[in-house]
């Protein structure tokens, strides 16, 4: 984000869900949408999905990232979804990230993931996503 | 006009002259190792470090700890394998040891991973998703029904509960009449490098020390023939570090685990030789045969010199190597193929004693049947065809090799001495020092994908326009209720009374400083639920939570 803007920047909660602490890929994507402009809170290994929603309210942010690499995606990406309408949250975009297979992506889409980035996703293809979707900075 | 030079400096200079002349590829690829080590465009006699020559089963091993190499042995065929529940993976033993395998090594499922039954609440969406789901003595008897486990050796990967696994290997050995003296095998049972990279930790590193401590010791005596730690690379290299951090940070670990069994008393040699490691073969392959190499010989000196050991069993580093899941690509997955078919070599060449090959799969979900074959099948080409076993450390002598495997030893042993800056490696994981090394590491390789100073094909170039799609394992979303029903089940039916004065024995006993592997194992006995083993411990123990860095 341009320093001479005036809107706020982006707010990101990224998290891992799930039992597995395979982290290195939300590391990864934590620094480059840090360097990209986006203030980005990494809340840490096997959080549920109420604590991650907890955290998106507590932290007033417009998105979550979710990353997992157990197979678990199935249930838990949905999970938050349900877990935003509960509390009446569902203008947080949640977005996700992991291994996916192709099927599962056009199933989570519809249940209200916004979008799925794979392995071999160029970490530019999510900060572009980032920044369509978020033209003018926060709302 | 070529001259005939004799002197070597002067025909070195020559070359020199001819190749700063030769055009070079303007690609803007980066000609350093995938860690980073800058290479020289060629290697000469000179780059050889004077040095006694060195033999394989000789120390320090640098050429392999068997004076006969592949000719007296291959290595073990171990493909790593479980999903779903028992009675399916036990199926998927029986049609990979029909299938040639010469050893089984099981994957467990995240639940059982982390300590937890089938039934917790977070246990929902993950079971028998990523291995097989474990809750009971009741679900090992399934696993390895009709399996003589005096005839076969099993690795199992866990780490947090990785005494729990054991008792219950133990324990259904006990029930087929197999002695466990006679037992053989290898539990991971490597916590250190669950701090640094997997992060499937449980309890704090103290208690966590003693655990392993506890089966290290018990082994010793009851289960002599058991490899009671596999030291692993694999999982800090897959976290995205270095070769010479992977080598680095295992062996520091290795170092750390003997330094604790002295503490507890233990003489060297009554323990070291059943230490075993486990390495990652990623895709550059001559820095993983340098470091294959390196670690046999760094090993060996710390042994030796820095520790005393006078067995020369306890010099021998012995290790398993998974080539590199990180490098497959959900990209035109038959590539991954070749790409798991050149990591096999590199650790064959390296010397290992046992290898997994991926399944061109596994970037998507667990390998089906067709796909594990080939892996396995990978193996065996390598092993029958290519003649690669027929002599003992074939690159050996490589001016190459030899200088990439000095160059390996020498920044481990700089690593060393950072760690031992930090006051050790526990003190190092607390400061995060290894999660920020590597982290980096990852970070700066994505960088040089980025921007394309590294190639991976499929990928960042040479791509398709439209995916290929493959047949992928999928799991049955029913058999998650039927395993909640069977650990529901156990519970139900076994004798209460034996079980609970099993757990509270264990939870006085924690509370002590007792070996707790033969309370651990009375618990298995009495059919108390991994969960259940898990959290009487907890209770004494606490929880461990690492503080997020990024």
């Amino acid at each position: 984000m341009p320093a001479n803007t005036a809107v706020r920047p982006v707010r990101i909660v990224l998290a891992k869900v799930g039992l597995d602490g395979h982290d290195r890929g939300v590391k990864v994507v934590a620094r480059a949408l840090r360097d990209a402009g986006y203030e980005v809170i990494y809340t840490g290994l096997r959080q549920t999905p109420e604590m991650v929603v907890d955290a998106a309210l507590q932290e007033d942010a417009q998105v979550i990232g979710l990353s997992i690499h157990s197979g678990a995606h199935m249930t838990l990406f949905p999970a938050v979804v349900q877990e935003l309408k509960r509390r009446k949250a569902t203008d947080i975009v949640v977005f996700g990230g992991g291994i996916i297979p192709d099927d599962d992506i056009a199933a989570l889409k519809q249940k209200g993931v916004a979008e799925l980035f794979t392995p071999g996703t160029p970490l530019q293809g999510i900060v572009d996503w980032l920044r369509k979707r978020f033209p003018q900075g926060a709302a | 006009m070529k001259v005939r030079a004799r002197d070597p400096k002067q025909v070195w200079q020559l070359w020199k002259e001819e190749f700063e002349a030769a055009p070079a590829r303007d690609d803007g690829l980066e000609t350093s190792t995938i860690s980073g080590i800058p290479l020289q465009p060629l290697y000469t006699s000179s780059d050889l470090a004077e040095r006694e020559e060195e033999l394989p089963g000789q120390f320090p091993y640098t050429r392999g700890i068997h004076p006969s190499g592949y000719r007296g042995r291959l290595w073990t065929m171990r493909q790593f394998s479980g999903f779903a529940t028992a009675e399916e993976t036990n199926r998927r033993y029986k049609y990979l040891l029909a299938n040639g395998q010469t050893g089984l090594s099981v994957a467990f499922d995240m639940p059982t991973l982390m300590g937890q039954d089938s039934d917790a609440p977070t246990s929902r969406g993950e079971i028998g998703h990523c291995g097989v789901a474990i809750d009971s003595l009741a679900d090992m008897e399934t696993l390895f029904e009709g399996i003589p486990l005096g005839n076969i050796t099993t690795s199992m990967t866990i780490n947090s509960p990785a005494a729990i696994l054991l008792c219950m290997y133990i324990a259904v050995a006990e029930k087929q009449g197999v002695p466990a003296a006679q037992l053989g095998g290898t539990l991971q049972n490597d916590i250190l490098k669950e701090f640094i990279a997997q992060k499937e930790f449980i309890f704090p590193p103290a208690p966590s020390m003693r655990l392993v401590v506890d089966s290290i010791e018990y082994c010793a005596r009851e289960v002599p023939k058991w490899n009671t730690i596999s030291i692993s690379g694999y999982h800090i290299r897959e976290a995205g570090s270095t070769a010479a951090q992977e080598l680095a940070f295992t062996l520091a670990d290795g170092m750390a685990y003997v330094d604790a069994c002295i503490e507890r008393g233990m003489r060297i040699d009554d323990f070291a030789s059943r230490l075993s490691f486990f390495f990652d073969a990623h895709i550059d392959f001559f820095e993983e045969i340098a470091k294959f190499r390196a670690a046999r010989r760094i090993w060996a000196r710390w042994m030796r010199d820095r520790y005393g050991a006078q067995d020369e069993r306890s010099w021998k580093l012995r290790f398993h190597t998974q080539t590199a899941g990180v490098s497959l690509t959900a990209q035109q997955p038959e590539l991954n193929i070749a790409r798991t078919a050149i990591e096999a070599l590199a650790a064959v060449l390296g010397g290992t004693q046992s290898l997994h090959t991926n399944a061109m799969d596994e970037v998507l979900a667990l390998p089906t049947d067709r796909a594990a074959r080939l892996a396995l099948r990978t193996q065996q080409l390598l092993a029958y065809e290519t003649g690669v076993a027929n002599t003992i450390d074939p690159l050996g002598g490589s001016y190459f090799i030899e200088a990439l495997t000095d160059e390996m030893e020498r920044q481990a042993e700089a690593y060393f001495k950072r760690i031992e800056e930090l006051g050790g490696v526990i003190p190092a994981i607390e400061a995060s020092f290894f999660q920020k090394e590597i982290a980096d590491a990852a970070f700066r390789y994505q960088q040089e994908l980025e921007q394309k100073r590294r190639v991976v094909v499929g990928v960042n170039d040479f791509t398709v326009g439209e995916e290929e799609h493959i047949e992928i394992l999928r799991i049955d979303p029913k058999l998650e209720s039927q395993q909640v029903a069977r650990v529901r089940e156990v519970r139900a039916n076994r004798d209460q009374a034996r079980c609970s004065n099993a757990l509270v024995r264990l939870r006085k006993a924690a509370a002590g400083t007792d070996n707790l592997m033969p309370y651990i194992l009375e618990a298995v006995r009495a059919y108390a639920t991994e969960g259940e083993i898990m959290n009487t411990m907890v209770e004494v123990f606490g929880l461990y939570t690492e503080r997020a860095v990024i």
